[in-house]
């Protein structure tokens, strides 16, 4: 049986309360949000916080909203929340293509966007769509408030660039009119973690890719996105060729490592396929073929 | 840590440690054993029951976090002796063998039909896809929705649905 070591638990009433708790229990209390990564890490001993601070009750960190031209999503929100959201769907289809890829229901009931984000697991996937979105996370502590960059705020597996009284408020991506985006995951079974995964976004103008985003997750590639392509694909028309290029350079930011869930050489083939993969249906998408 | 919460319309209280799981505390301390305790990692879906209104794994929550909160268990799905139309669905469509994965499934199945009340296959089947069968094969659990879902109006007794079952 695996029960976690002893623990305090706390409960925060308010972000200002969750911040104040941080800050007088010190670096050996955890945020608890869903508790679907920091409990599995909590029963097996990976993780010993000398306290829990609840924060489930900060229901006003539970919502979807748009805001100053950007799509502004609660730390809060439940996996499940943010697929049951049309205005979501609205504006990034890849936030529901991933949702729907990422566990099971019931962790979808409880599992959340800034615990997902904050957790930093190297085939995180909505690390991969924040990345490939460029969004930003807003990150508040008793000092003040700050917005880092998504692609700035992992810092390797398991760690950010949160501080250790700071929190995850809001992810935030930017409107972009006539964008069009996809997800897709590779994984052993209904409900696993990711073998390999990419999400993009594209914006065309007159049969051009103006703009595009590429995320990738459980391959390695830093910051969970790949720039090089992104930067190849600007300018050029989304033709066959030039998507396959995009794939090679993408596999090229990628770093896997070998695993149960397979070889190196498997994955970065993923890496190539997956991202021409989602391009190929966001472009679709923007031609309203899919 | 003193905890009162809501477990099947009934309000309980209770002095927990705080690293003690929801799925202990209702098995253990409620003695509702009605949820089962499977995988210790998240994955087969046996514990599910309802935090507010919505299936959760009750192994990946803390009893403390419950705390004035509202839980249902399987044991909540029949109602003075009437058996839920899933758990009846059960029982005619031979949607379990050995029944450790049962509480989880039917807890996921009444929150489907509540939310869906006809939804097809494909549909069961992304619902229940948090638990995990070893028996059924997870034809004949597919097969206990829709007969609930077809059936929606007509609870039983226990009694009557297992003279029936025998018949
Ligand atoms: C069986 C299973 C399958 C899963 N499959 C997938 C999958 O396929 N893909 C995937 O991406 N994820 C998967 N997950 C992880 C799931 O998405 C988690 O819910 C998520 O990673 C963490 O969210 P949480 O709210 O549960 O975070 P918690 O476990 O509560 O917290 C995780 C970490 O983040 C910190 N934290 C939480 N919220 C904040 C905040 N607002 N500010 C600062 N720090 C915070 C905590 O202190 C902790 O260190 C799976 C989990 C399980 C149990
Ligand atoms: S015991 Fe909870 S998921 Fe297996
Ligand atoms: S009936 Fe035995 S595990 Fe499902």
């Amino acid at each position: 049986m695996q029960t976690p070591a002893p623990v305090d638990y706390a409960r925060a009433t308010s972000v200002e309360h969750a911040l104040e708790l941080l800050e007088r229990l010190g670096p050996e209390s955890r945020l608890i949000a869903g508790g679907h990564s920091l409990l599995p890490m909590m029963r097996i001993r990976l993780a010993q916080p000398e306290c829990v601070i609840d924060i489930n009750d900060l229901t006003d960190l539970d919502y979807v909203k748009v805001e100053g031209g950007e799509l502004c999503i609660g730390a809060m929100t439940r996996h499940a929340g943010v697929l049951d959201s049309p205005v979501v769907g609205e504006h990034y289809t890849i936030f529901h293509d991933a949702e729907r890829l990422i566990a099971d229901p019931p962790v979808r009931n409880r599992g959340t966007v800034g615990g997902s984000f904050c957790q930093a697991d190297p085939a995180e996937d909505l690390a991969a769509v924040g990345s490939a979105l460029k969004a930003s996370v807003v990150l508040r502590s008793s000092q003040g408030t700050r917005t880092v960059p998504a692609r700035e705020f992992h810092a390797g597996p398991y760690e950010t660039v949160l501080g250790d009284a700071e929190m995850l408020t809001e992810l935030r991506v930017p409107i972009r009119p006539g964008a069009t985006s996809a997800y897709t995951k590779v994984k052993r079974k209904s409900g696993d973690w990711a073998t390999a995964a990419a999400g993009a976004y594209v914006v065309l103008r007159d049969g051009v890719v103006a703009d595009v985003g590429i995320g990738l997750t459980a391959l390695g590639a830093p910051h969970f996105c790949a720039e090089e392509a992104e930067a190849y694909l600007v300018g050029k028309e989304p033709t066959e060729e030039h998507l396959a290029e995009t794939g090679r350079l993408a596999a090229q930011a990628c770093n896997p490592r070998a695993d149960q869930r397979g070889p190196v050489e498997y994955k970065l083939h993923l890496a190539g396929e997956l991202t021409q993969r989602v391009l190929r249906q966001s472009v679709a998408r923007a031609e309203g073929r899919a | 840590m003193h905890v009162t919460m809501t477990v099947n319309g009934n309000e309980v209280t209770a002095d927990v440690e705080p690293r003690l799981l929801l799925v202990h505390f209702v098995r253990d301390h409620l003695g509702l054993t009605g949820t089962h305790w499977g995988c210790d990692t998240s994955q087969c879906g046996t514990c599910v029951l309802w935090l507010d209104g919505r299936p959760v794994k009750s192994c990946t929550v803390l009893a403390v976090m419950a705390d004035g909160h509202e839980v249902r268990t399987v044991e909540g799905l029949e109602v003075d002796g009437r058996l839920d139309p899933v758990q009846q669905g059960f029982m005619e469509e031979h949607g379990l063998q050995c029944g450790f994965c049962t509480p989880g499934m039917m807890m996921t199945a009444r929150w489907l039909l509540d939310h869906q009340p006809d939804p097809d296959e494909a549909t069961i089947r992304e619902a229940i896809s948090g638990q995990l069968c070893r028996c059924t094969g997870y034809e004949n659990i597919v097969r206990a929705v829709r007969w609930a879902a077809r059936h929606p109006g007509e609870p039983t007794t226990a009694q009557d649905a297992s003279q029936e079952v025998q018949a």
